[in-house]
């Protein structure tokens, strides 16, 4: 489809498009409908052709500054003004505003008596007088096979409706002519024999007893077109079609990161949460802990201050508010100040389409940062895995281009394909995160695996995921030799270690103690010792003084014996002296 | 102006005045063969049936085409026989004067 738009504009010099205005149509056909030339919008009660016909006008005259002139054959003035309002457009304004004329235009056949020639020209007069009084550059015919029921002579008809469609175009007004869909042909009268230059096939199908709107576009001469069925809805604010494979790859994206609500979670998912504005699908079994999950994450953005929607395809929203009550998340105050929106409805109350408008309607109003759907999977009974795909592609897209932060919860059935069945859809999705029940023991246990996070460091580590009264705890489960423990095998097995590590811890203490001992004799043997080597050298010090007594003491005696004899006492005394001094004599 | 003349003596008037008085409208749309064509048998026949109780207004649409809403004129030529009520349309060039005399009720269809 892009390359489509993107070869169309070397086009656009022979053939001019008128664009509509009508959501995801001028993608389709890259640019709008043929300026200056007709356009058959065909197909069965309760299609919406006159919808797109109006929507085609109203957006003429309100953005693209083009006055229109909307003939009905069906509806009156009035009815006509009452069935646009409801998709918001003021059409008696633009009425007094003299940007578009309402002309109705009805044949009682039981009032005609037909008596020889005759020609239309009093459509034309009138049609005439309608597109000059406010300068038309539009015009719309709702359903000009009304007059194949007035008027009895088809051969005049005929020839007056190819004249018709030949003085539009002389006219230079681009213009949409709607027609019932035929049993075998396209419209029920031939139209499309006369309007062959854009023909738009509108389709309201019945499957398993959901009803979805398609558009294609037939024909479209003069230009490249995309082919395919498109889904549309018909919303509040008009027409929507669904072109997801025209879909772009270019939203902005931010660096800020939301937390997830729960502490040990944002330190899986490197320590601060999600990516704002990023998707974020939350898969698990029945029972997993996905809504409350969702609801801690709901709250945490509501306290933030941030505005939240919460929509729930299987609780109602005084049962959400109850259950998250029971494990400590009190969201009633954030609903009462308007922060967190809770809506609730079937999934099968209507088709996808429906839901995917009025979500879009929702948001638009409500402008949302976060947006929760719990869970996506039971819109897949609305509609087909496929239209599913697109929704959801259409949803992301729309949530990531107003930097909403989503988040979509998934319901697998247990088994093997447990992760299989989110394929297709996690590849939208810019986190995952999966929610497991692990069964042994005896019991069940959930854990959570953050399977993938774009864009940021995140753990590959199981945790084990702890719902009580309090909220949400996770807690790194148990991984042994004997495998990945969790609930009571996990307690019994720190429980387990912890006796060991006692063990270990009272064997040190004795061991220490044993020690203790040990070095307590040792000091008690070195202080024997030292007092014994102390006792020594204090024998040894009286020793050497008795020795040093004894010595004086017999010095003295010999001095004093030698005083005693007179003898050369003093020569004896000074021998060495004076033998020097005689010496030196 | 007829209209309004004509309103009033219908107000006025009793039942039997009231059926007395034609009121006939033809639309045209320029002076083209039809509408000539038109215009002449519509006399001839006025002539014939409705001598001296009948009044023909035409409307060339070309000149007023706001007139063409009010009375859901399509094709042209339309004779509308405002009165007596009810209100009758006739289209073509008035050529088969058996269904003219239908169409304005003054003969039965056979």
């Amino acid at each position: 489809m892009r390359i489509n738009g993107a070869r169309s504009k070397t086009t656009d010099a022979r053939l001019q498009k008128c664009p509509t205005g009508i959501q995801g149509l001028d993608e389709i056909t890259g640019g709008g409908l043929p300026r200056g030339r007709a356009t058959l919008v065909c197909g069965g009660a309760g299609c919406g052709k006159t919808l797109l016909a109006s929507e085609f006008l109203v957006r003429g005259a309100t953005e693209f500054g083009e006055a229109g002139v909307f003939v009905s054959f069906e509806e009156t003035d009035v009815e006509l003004k009452v069935n646009v309002a409801s998709l918001g457009f003021d059409l008696a304004s633009l009425v007094r505003r003299k940007k578009i004329v309402l002309e109705h235009i009805y044949i009682e056949r039981s009032e005609i008596q037909e008596t020889g020639e005759y020609d239309l020209e009093g459509l034309f007069v009138r049609l005439n007088f309608a597109i000059d009084s406010i300068g038309a550059k539009r015009v719309v015919l709702d359903t000009l096979e009304a007059l194949f029921a007035g008027l009895p002579n088809e051969a005049i008809l005929r020839a007056e409706l190819r004249r018709l469609f030949r003085w539009l175009k002389v006219k230079g007004v681009t213009s949409v002519i709607t027609a019932e869909r035929g049993p075998d042909q396209l419209t029920r009268h031939g139209l499309e024999e006369y309007v062959s230059d854009c023909v738009i096939l509108l389709d309201h199908r019945v499957k398993d007893q959901i009803a979805t709107r398609h558009l294609r576009v037939v024909k479209y001469r003069g230009t490249l077109h995309g082919t395919n069925e498109f889904p549309f809805l018909i919303a509040a604010d008009g027409l929507s079609v669904l072109p997801i494979t025209s879909l772009g790859l270019n939203h902005k994206v931010s660096n800020e990161r939301v937390s997830t609500g729960i502490p040990r979670l944002d330190a899986m998912l490197g320590g601060r949460g999600f990516f704002r504005g990023s998707s974020i699908l939350l898969t698990g079994t029945p029972g997993t802990g996905k809504t409350i999950t969702a609801g801690c994450f709901a709250q945490a953005a509501a306290q933030r201050g941030e505005r939240v929607l919460f929509y729930s395809f299987e609780e109602s929203p005084d049962q959400i508010i109850r259950n998250m009550h029971s494990i400590g998340l009190n969201l009633e105050p954030l609903v009462k100040s308007g922060l967190l929106r809770l809506r609730a409805a079937r999934p099968t109350l209507y088709g996808l389409e429906m839901h995917l408008a009025t979500m879009f309607k929702e948001i638009a109003s409500f402008q949302p940062q976060a947006v929760i759907i719990d869970p996506i999977t039971s819109l897949m009974v609305a509609g087909t895995d496929y239209e599913t795909k697109g929704m959801v592609t259409r949803l992301i897209d729309y949530l990531k281009g107003g930097q909403v932060t989503s988040l979509f919860t998934s319901l697998t059935h247990g088994g093997h394909a447990l992760q299989q069945s989110e394929i297709a859809m996690s590849s939208l999705m810019d986190s995952w995160l999966l929610l497991q029940d692990l069964e042994g023991n005896g019991e069940r246990n959930r854990v959570l695996y953050v399977i993938k996070a774009r864009g940021m460091a995140h753990s590959n580590q199981v945790r084990e995921f702890l719902i009580s009264n309090r909220g949400i705890d996770l807690v790194d489960a148990y991984v042994g030799p004997s495998g990945v423990l969790t609930g009571s095998a996990r307690v019994a097995q720190s429980a387990r270690e912890e006796a060991e590590a006692l063990a270990v811890r009272q064997k040190a203490a004795r061991d220490k103690r044993d020690l203790e001992h040990k070095r307590e004799a040792l000091e008690r043997q070195i202080g024997g010792l030292r007092a014994e080597y102390l006792s020594s050298a204090e024998e040894l010090r009286r020793i050497e003084k008795q020795v040093g007594k004894q010595t004086r003491l017999l010095t003295d005696e010999r001095t004093k014996l030698g005083r005693l004899r007179h003898a050369d006492a003093s020569v004896a005394t000074n021998t060495n002296g004076n033998a020097s001094s005689t010496h030196r004599r | 102006m007829m209209k309004t003349e004509t309103i009033r003596r219908r107000v006025s008037g009793s039942d039997s005045q009231r059926a007395k008085i034609w009121q006939l409208r033809l639309y045209v749309a320029g002076q083209t063969t039809k509408s000539l064509v038109a215009l002449s048998n519509l006399k001839k026949i006025c002539e014939n049936h409705l001598s001296g109780i009948y009044k023909i207004e035409v409307i060339d649409l070309l000149e007023n085409p706001r007139l063409s809403s009010g009375d859901q004129i399509l094709a042209i030529p339309t004779l509308v026989r405002k009165l007596p009520k009810p209100v009758r349309k006739i289209i073509g060039d008035l050529s088969d004067t058996e269904r003219v005399l239908v169409g304005l009720n003054l003969r039965t269809a056979r």
